[in-house]
């Protein structure tokens, strides 16, 4: 009994000491910014910023390999933490972005090319014969940006095109880089008027395929006040494309599509989730709008 | 009798006695002919002729660049009328060279039957067998120069002449070693020459007797080619399955059958090798099953390539009322196509016509965790553990759990009881893991 406690005694002894030592000798230095910063950020772990999670960007910065505005959810609040923690100029500050889906064919307008039974996987779906519309450009429709969404403002609608909640959209590119058909792109807020159509046939084929698609007639070309506007050809057919920093949201175009294939929303609350007054109870920065609060 | 096999795998019911005992019939040669400009593994061809050319049968009509590739003959005599793009059986849609058939059946001038075959040289047998245009009959339509070409301290011992042919409804294999087994045995020949291998081997599965006997009795002059009987077990079509099941060795993992000192051919493209080192005639024609219970007559055709599967389904007389499915290659491993206005390329084997089956839903349950999936791949690789990662989108937890070993059988999903699509979802990941390695690589090229 004596000498099992005592032995234990001189082990636990032993090993303290070594362990004290070891503490000593061995230790990590943690830049205590880092942690500032993590802490700082909204911890969604989107990767919009191009760094694996919000960890991984704090330690870019740190290490100055990252800018300090890269973060799209965070805003300009936690750009300013950030600052000051680094102790830096943070510049001038980036307009919200937000996705816009640059489809209009759902099922209702889109001509059919088969039907597709299957995983409900846009991938999947693109391997058998480019998906399950005749427009090889269509948004194939199965939702594979709503699993890609790490804040929820993707939902389906009736037609089997997604529907974007601007209100809620960070901008993160998640679904941007998940879309195998590209037919979402990051666009800034402030601009109301997109050409919903990516289809690059010849005016025939992409009005045979398509009720809403964009046939290159050039009348949103001709009378658009800006020159902002214009048929960009790429030798098989082309596609409407809007420069949007010359694009005052007049709205002549979306008038004069013959398709209505140019479409012009309804203004979008440039702050909205930093804001009190919009559908979100909440108003802290690390909020990313989970809804379990709800 | 003890028949080897390999181990895992399942018995999917063959259906091979709507169309195994009969004889092969020279399809209808249309008027109109689609040959796609891609109908091998690698880069697409490039159209060597224009619209209005006059083309001749056997010519040479588009070609690609680099090593791994194929070129493409005209099957027919006639004119380019068009080159338009077109569903292709491999479910995209392809540049098709549209040739209208004059019907005069005349040679391109390159086709001349070769004097002496006997002293053609290892380096001559493998251009002639590239020249025309021969890849790998089976459905994988891998070029077969590149199989036979030497690789640096890498020797074959053994030529496996695939005639196992386990997917169900096919019989394209079955009827061409009882019609032309003398040829297959002249085309493995030439095979065992061009890559001095010691032995060739017929692998051939218990449910084809009859060719089996045929061919046994014609090999017991050959010193150096064996006919081995195999256990009726699907995939055992597959290369490494084979392999396995013949010689009891085993491809590494990521590893080709060289690594194993094996090299592996369908008996179909023995056959072209033979006609194209002695006739000199490029691969033009295939047989091609038409089979399942939404076709009148199910026929074994001798086809021309460019053949559109409504030329040979009207030929058999059409469907028998509503179909559900028409599948181009087979059952299990064939590709659902939505029209019949497509033409037959050179890995088309088979084309099943499936009428609506009863009590079948599509829905996909839970899955119940009994490990069937996990008995049933050939590859022992864990199907259930691999597809949760793979829905979850965990792509670098499936690689690491070898899901780019995945040879997409089947099996798993044919022995499953919650009707969970496995290998969709495995082949989302493998295009997921394959574009990220592109990624990688096109990365590291610019460091």
């Amino acid at each position: 009994m004596i000498n099992a406690i005592i032995s234990l005694a001189v082990m636990g002894a032993i090993f303290g000491i070594i362990l004290g030592i070891a503490n000593k000798k061995f230790v990590v230095d943690i830049d205590p910014r880092v942690e500032a910063i993590t802490n700082a950020l909204p911890g969604a772990n989107c990767g919009g910023c191009g760094f694996p999670g919000c960890g991984g960007y704090a330690e870019a910065i740190v290490v100055g390999t990252a800018p300090l505005a890269a973060c799209g959810p965070g805003k300009d609040e936690v750009r300013k933490k950030i600052a000051g923690i680094m102790g830096a100029d943070v510049g001038e500050s980036k307009e919200r972005k937000v996705a816009q889906l640059m489809c209009n064919g759902g099922q209702d307008k889109a001509v059919s090319l088969y039907e597709y039974e299957g995983i409900l996987d846009c991938y999947t779906a693109k391997t058998m014969f480019g998906g399950p519309k005749v427009c090889s450009y269509s948004c194939i429709g199965l939702g594979s940006c709503i699993d890609a969404c790490p804040f929820g403002c993707i939902t389906m609608g009736d037609n089997h095109l997604p529907i974007i909640d601007y209100d809620l959209c960070v901008g993160c590119n998640k679904c941007v880089e998940y879309c195998p058909q590209s037919v979402i792109q990051l666009i800034d807020a402030s601009k109301l008027v997109h050409v919903r159509c990516s289809n690059r046939d010849k005016g025939k084929l992409a009005k045979e395929a398509c009720q809403v698609a964009c046939i290159k007639c050039k009348l949103c070309e001709k009378n658009c006040p800006e020159g902002a506007i214009a048929v960009v050809d790429n030798g098989a057919g082309g596609l409407a494309e809007i420069d949007y920093s010359k694009c005052t949201n007049c709205g002549i175009c979306v008038n004069k599509c013959p398709t209505n294939a140019i479409e012009k929303i309804m203004p979008i609350n440039i702050e909205a989730i930093n804001k009190e007054d919009t559908n979100n109870t909440q108003s802290s920065v690390a909020c990313n709008n989970c809804g379990l609060c709800k | 009798m003890n028949m080897s096999t390999f181990k895992g795998g399942t018995h999917v019911p063959g259906y091979k006695e709507l169309t195994q005992g009969l004889a092969t019939i020279p399809a209808k040669i249309p008027n109109k002919l689609y040959i796609p400009v891609s109908q091998h593994i690698g880069a697409p061809c490039i159209p060597l002729v224009q619209i209005g050319d006059e083309v001749k049968k056997g010519q040479k009509i588009a070609e690609g660049k680099g090593f791994v590739t194929a070129p493409i003959h005209s099957s027919v005599s006639g004119k380019v009328l068009a080159i338009e793009k077109k569903q292709h059986p491999g479910g995209n849609f392809v540049n098709c060279i549209v040739i209208e058939n004059d019907g005069k059946e005349e040679w391109a001038v390159t086709v001349q039957p070769n004097s002496n075959p006997e002293e053609l040289s290892s380096e001559e047998i493998r251009k002639i067998v590239f020249e025309a245009g021969i890849v790998g009959l089976g459905g994988a339509t891998f070029p077969t120069h590149v199989k036979y070409a030497p690789v640096e301290n890498k020797q074959a011992e053994f030529i496996i002449l695939n005639g196992v042919e386990c997917e169900p409804y096919i019989t394209a294999d079955h009827r061409i070693m009882l019609e032309k087994p003398e040829r297959i045995i002249a085309g493995l020949r030439y095979k065992l020459r061009s890559t001095g291998c010691k032995k060739g081997i017929i692998a051939i599965e218990e449910n084809k007797l009859d060719a089996i006997e045929k061919l046994t009795k014609l090999c017991e002059l050959e010193e150096n080619i064996e006919v081995i009987a195999l256990k009726e077990k699907y995939p055992q079509g597959s290369e490494k399955q084979l392999i396995f099941a013949c010689t009891g060795r085993e491809v590494p993992v990521g590893g080709l059958p060289l690594d194993a000192g094996v090299i592996v051919n369908n008996v179909a493209t023995a056959v072209a090798v033979a006609d194209a080192i002695e006739l000199g005639i490029p691969l033009i024609e295939r047989i091609t099953t038409l089979s399942g219970d939404g076709i009148k007559k199910p026929a074994n055709y001798l086809v021309r390539i460019g053949t559109l599967f409504s030329d040979l389904i009207e030929e058999s007389g059409g469907f028998t009322g509503d179909i559900d499915k028409i599948i181009s290659g087979g059952l299990m491993m064939g590709k659902t196509v939505f029209t019949d206005d497509i033409p037959i390329v050179k890995g088309s084997s088979g084309i099943v016509v499936l009428k609506k089956q009863l009590g079948v839903d599509g829905k996909e349950y839970n899955c119940v965790r009994c490990a069937k999936c996990v008995d049933a791949c050939p590859m022992f690789l864990e199907p259930t553990t691999i597809v949760k990662l793979a829905k979850r989108g965990l792509w670098e937890e499936a690689e690491k759990n070898n899901i780019m070993s995945c040879i997409e059988c089947g099996s798993c999903v044919y022995v499953c009881p919650a009707s969970i699509p496995l290998v969709q979802y495995i082949r989302r990941a493998k295009l997921a893991i394959g574009a990220a390695r592109a990624k990688a690589r096109s990365n590291g090229g610019k460091k």
